[in-house]
């Protein structure tokens, strides 16, 4: 794969022409192309099976082998627009002997599902890619960022290694209370599970509050586990580390045990992702909503203060849009604010481009910019301008940060990057920030 | 030949430390507890020296809190034993006490090799691979940052200030402090952490250790340093505001005078 | 009981290092208020003895044993000396040196020994010291009671100009020059040194860097990041920088500070035009002191910096450069 990610022309595997000798008569015969393709080493026969075995082998890497090479999936798949990637030439590499267990590809993938959409074979990266991560990461094989980032997460119960006890700091300024269960275990209607980005990171922290101003706007009951909370870390186990998953499942599950609930709501699409597809399967079963999914049916009960006046472009998430199938509860909301107009970019709903976080990929800035010629975050900056947004509406907490610095990046420091929740409050008239 | 790996429990310092009421120590009650980041790379060197030759390698750490997870995490990462040193430890142990606890179960063990981290947030009273290889009375050398071992020598790349580096053949057994491994310390999956926590393997032993003459150190208090929290703004122009910057330089002896 | 108060010398490529002069200085205080002399110890270059007038009395040894630094010769020095000589206090610093050789005299002098110590005064017959501890985040306050006591000192407390003998007025020593006889001390040593190795010029660790000049997107463009090297040159630091401009490719990636680049832990950390941004500050805010420039009074880096300065980095940075070349 080339540095900087740039294409590579394809190389033929006909010739223009060729000389063959006859093993009977000696004699030599002159070919032209069409002729001598079945004289050429064919794509077919310069294989191994072993990649696939060891890959088919693992509960999860059956499907890498079934790909029969039709290429629907490498021109959706967002690491290929601004690199080398997609199912296909995975497919290929390993047919060719790449050891994909211990090459930087492994890590490149999203796992945003883009491929699994289109392929008529169902080769699902989504399952492949976290099942051979895992054998890497149990052989020790894992770049030092992401390994950095498990261990805080095994730690701290957060990926950004940040002191638990702090975890319902950003409650402070507010300017509303927020209820932390441990202190006042009183039943409660909505369980706000915040998550690792908006609990820490700073802008992750004035979406929290504008979450909080607005549902204390509505009359939502609700409260937060406040150091009690630990992240799901659904990121961390489609990165190849299942064990740490479990361990935080226990450690979750535990203390929601402890209260009494009727659903949870989160703003993370990663967790919510977990809580909904992997739970279960362990027979933890909540009631689940993403946080546009709690709000927009509540649109008509808000009360406006103040217009916008501003276009908006909206980035679906994978792991709500393609992962749970919710493209419209955001649309909703942001649709109701007054003076907000919303135009699409060219990728979106179901084609929606990803931003570069899932999977890990949020840990591996460093490894992936070795691969690709610019990040997938400032791909998709430049496709909002190119909408002619000034907005670029987000409702997942990975993407607030890596918006804003590819919005830096790409020099489009006009684009603004808001959280939806950030919008509605402002348009309430709510601290805004 | 085996290596032995001292690691500690300190205070984790992502958290903020409370003091107890009396002041001389900080709230253990409140406090997380995680290796000390020097011993991590001890361990990594020994293992290193594992792989590299024939030899056996056992983890040793006091009975100190969450010391468990820190030895589970070595045993999956290779580590052939792990030993819980127990006994009445309670509160801040200091080095000197740890040393000669260290070295009243080693006295009972044949080693050729102790690697333990080079220092650690809390060894007020002292490092640990100076004080224990006193008390053995073996050789003893800091700040090492690789060490290669084999018929009882070990060479050992020592680093001084400013980055000189003497390469020193040291006559085993030997204890060794170290600043850093050769690589940096392996990442072990969580799934291993956990086989291992189920598996078991850490051995206790009950350790007394000779009264030694630390009673003449005596801690008084712990402070805060005065708040940090915002920078303190240097007043002036840029004129001005240089010749500050130059006279903190020169007071930490960064720039000639 | 003496009232004497000893340092260990300590010297590097034909030079004493500051920290020698910093404990030189610092013994001659607390000698002159307890009536002792100030002994140093220089063990190896005999020739830099005339330095350190500050002293009462310097004693040498130029045996080969101790011609570099090793560890267990020159513990074993130290143990002869203070054996004989019985000060009330020995000071070292907390390079290497003063790891190996203080903790050892703990045990076989022995006496009580405080390390990372910032500060020591007299108390009464006691020594009351101050210590850094955990990680700076709190200090210690410790009571070195009996007879001696060792301190192993922290580089950078103490004006290094007390103990150089031109500053403070001490001319030079003339007859306190004492050869140490060692004969035997050095039999059966466990240790010898293979090899030294000097650090490889040229190419750039910035995570051993003591002193980190590092810039960020305040500067511009390209072109102007050679009146920041400049600097860097002049103060003898590396340039570190924000990812930005390595994204640019205008500073190779092993400069970049930060999550998805190094952390440093540099004794002084300059940010030049650098906003502070989270994943910047998980790379830096460790470092020991953290000067910020950022004409922006609101950006976050000074909530982590020690001290900051709104003036614009170009200014500052002509201005030091003016400084540092003088
Ligand atoms: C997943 C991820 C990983 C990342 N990893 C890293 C990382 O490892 N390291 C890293 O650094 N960043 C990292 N970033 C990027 C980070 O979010 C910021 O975008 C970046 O640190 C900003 O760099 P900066 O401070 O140089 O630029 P800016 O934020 O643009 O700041 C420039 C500053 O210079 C000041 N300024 C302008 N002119 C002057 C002047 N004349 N004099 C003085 N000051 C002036 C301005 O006030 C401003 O505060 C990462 C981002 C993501 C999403
Ligand atoms: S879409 Fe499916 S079958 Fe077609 S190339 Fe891609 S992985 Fe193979
Ligand atoms: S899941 Fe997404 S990133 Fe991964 S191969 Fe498929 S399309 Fe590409």
């Amino acid at each position: 794969m080339p540095i900087g990610g740039r294409k590579q022309p394809p190389t033929a595997v006909e010739l223009e022409h060729a000389t063959v000798t006859s093993p009977l008569s000696g004699r030599e015969w002159e070919l032209p192309g069409m002729w001598n393709r079945m004289f050429e080493q064919r794509v077919e026969w310069d294989f191994t099976t072993e990649g696939f075995e060891k890959i088919g082998s693992l509960e999860g890497g059956e499907s890498l082998e079934w790909c029969y090479g039709c290429g629907k999936c490498v021109p959706v798949c967002p690491v290929d627009l601004v690199g080398e990637y997609g199912p296909r030439k995975i497919h290929r590499k390993v047919q060719t002997g790449l050891d994909l267990f211990t090459s930087d590809d492994l890590w490149l993938c999203t796992t945003c599902m883009n491929c699994l959409r289109v392929c008529p074979k169902e080769v699902d990266m989504v399952k492949v890619m976290p099942a051979v991560r895992e054998v890497a990461v149990a052989e020790g094989q894992v770049p030092g960022e992401l390994a950095d980032v498990f261990e805080k997460t095994f730690r701290y119960g957060n990926a950004l290694g940040e002191n638990p006890r702090r975890r319902h700091a950003w409650t402070r300024d507010a300017g509303v209370d927020v209820r932390v269960l441990a202190s006042d275990p009183r039943p409660v209607d909505v369980l706000f599970y915040v998550e690792d980005y908006w609990s820490y990171h700073p802008r992750g922290m004035q979406a929290a509050r504008s979450f909080a101003r607005v549902a204390t706007a509505l009359g939502v009951d609700f409260a937060i586990l406040g150091p009690e909370e630990k992240t799901i870390g659904d990121s961390q186990r489609l990165a190849g580390e299942k064990g740490l998953f479990e361990a935080l499942m226990e450690d979750v599950v535990a203390t929601l045990d402890r209260y009494e609930f009727q659903r949870i709501v989160t703003p993370d699409p990663h967790g919510f992702n977990a809580l909904v597809k992997e739970y279960p399967k362990r027979g933890h079963r909540y009631d689940v909503l993403h946080y546009t999914q709690l709000l927009a049916p509540l649109v008509d009960r808000i009360e406006w203060r103040k217009e916008l006046d501003c276009t908006v472009t909206f980035h679906d998430p994978c792991y709500l849009g393609r992962h749970n199938g919710e493209y419209d509860a955001p649309r909703t909301l942001l649709r109701a604010i007054p003076g907000v107009r919303l135009v699409e970019m060219g990728r979106c709903r179901e084609n929606g481009y990803c931003c570069g976080g899932g999977g890990g990929g949020m840990w591996l800035d460093g490894l992936t910019a070795n691969h690709t010629s610019e990040r997938l975050s400032e791909r998709r900056v430049r496709e909002a301008v190119e909408s002619g947004a000034d907005v670029l509406a987000v409702c997942c907490p990975y993407e607030v940060s890596r918006f804003e610095d590819g919005a830096k990046s790409t020099g489009n420091d006009q684009l603004q990057v808001r959280d939806i929740i950030e919008l509605v409050d402002e348009a309430m008239g709510g601290g805004g920030g | 030949m085996r290596i032995v790996v001292a690691v500690k429990q300190i205070p984790d310092l992502v958290e903020e430390l409370e003091l107890t009421a009396d002041g001389t120590d900080v709230d253990r009650e409140l406090l997380k507890m995680v290796v000390n980041e020097f011993d991590d790379q001890a361990l990594e060197e020994g293992l290193c020296l594992k792989e590299a030759g024939d030899a056996e390698l056992v983890v040793v750490a006091l009975d100190e809190p969450d010391v468990d997870q820190t030895l589970h995490a070595a045993l999956a990462k290779g580590a052939d034993a792990a030993i819980k040193l127990t006994g009445a430890l309670t509160g801040w142990i200091d080095s000197h006490r740890r040393a000669a606890l260290l070295a009243s179960w080693l006295s009972g063990q044949s080693f050729d090799l102790v690697l333990t981290g080079v220092q650690a947030a809390d060894d007020l009273d002292g490092q640990l691979p100076g004080l224990l290889g006193a008390q053995l009375e073996v050789p003893h050398i800091s700040v090492a940052v690789r060490v290669e071992a084999e018929d009882g020598m070990a060479k050992v790349w020592q680093e001084l200030a400013g980055g000189t580096v003497v390469v020193d053949e040291v006559r085993l057994p030997a204890v060794i402090g170290v600043q850093a491994a050769r690589q940096a310390p392996r990442y072990v999956s969580i799934s291993r952490i956990r086989q291992a926590q189920q598996s078991g393997g850490i051995t206790e032993v009950e350790v007394q250790a000779a009264e030694l003459g630390t009673e003449q150190f005596a801690l008084r208090r712990l402070v805060a340093p005065e708040a940090a929290g915002h920078a303190e703004m240097l007043a002036g122009g840029a004129g001005e505001v240089a010749d500050r910057i130059v006279e903190l330089l020169r007071a930490k002896g960064l720039v000639r005078s | 009981m003496g009232n004497d108060v000893l340092v260990l010398a300590e010297h590097r490529n034909g030079r004493l290092s500051d920290v020698t002069f910093e404990l030189v200085g610092k013994a001659r205080e607390l000698a002159d208020r307890g009536g002792g002399r100030v002994l140093a110890v220089l063990l190896g270059e005999t020739s830099l003895a005339h330095e350190l007038g500050v002293a009462d009395v310097v004693l040498c040894s130029e045996d080969p044993a101790v011609a570099t630094y090793n560890a267990q010769a020159y513990e074993r020095a130290m143990v002869h000396v203070v054996e004989r000589q019985q000060p009330r206090l020995v000071l070292t610093s907390t390079t290497t040196v003063g790891m190996d050789v203080s903790t050892a005299l703990s045990v076989h002098w022995p006496a009580p020994l405080a390390s990372y110590v910032v500060d020591v005064r007299r108390d009464g017959e006691d020594l009351a010291v101050t210590c850094r501890a955990y990680g700076g985040k709190l200090l210690a306050e410790v009571a070195l009671t009996g007879p001696r006591a060792i301190c192993a000192v922290i580089a950078g407390c103490f004006p290094a100009a007390d103990g150089r003998s031109e500053v403070a007025g001490r001319s030079e020593v003339a007859g306190q020059v004492e050869l140490l006889d060692l004969e035997g001390v050095f039999d059966g040593l466990g240790v010898s040194v293979a090899q030294v190795v000097e650090p490889e010029k040229g190419d750039v660790d910035i995570t051993a860097a003591d002193l980190l000049v590092s810039v960020g997107r305040g500067i511009g463009s390209r072109e102007n990041l050679e009146v920041v090297q400049e600097l860097a040159d002049a103060l003898g630091a590396p340039l570190a920088a924000s990812r930005p401009l390595i994204d640019q490719g205008w500073l190779p990636k092993a400069r970049q500070v930060g999550k998805s680049g190094l952390t440093v832990r540099p004794k002084v950390y300059l940010a030049l035009g650098i906003s502070g941004a989270p994943e910047h500050l998980e790379g830096m805010q460790h470092a020991e002191t953290v000067i910020a420039c950022n004409t922006d009074p609101k950006a976050p880096i000074f909530d982590v910096a020690t001290y900051g300065t709104t003036v614009d980095l170009f200014d500052l940075t002509d201005e030091l450069v003016k400084r540092v070349q003088e």
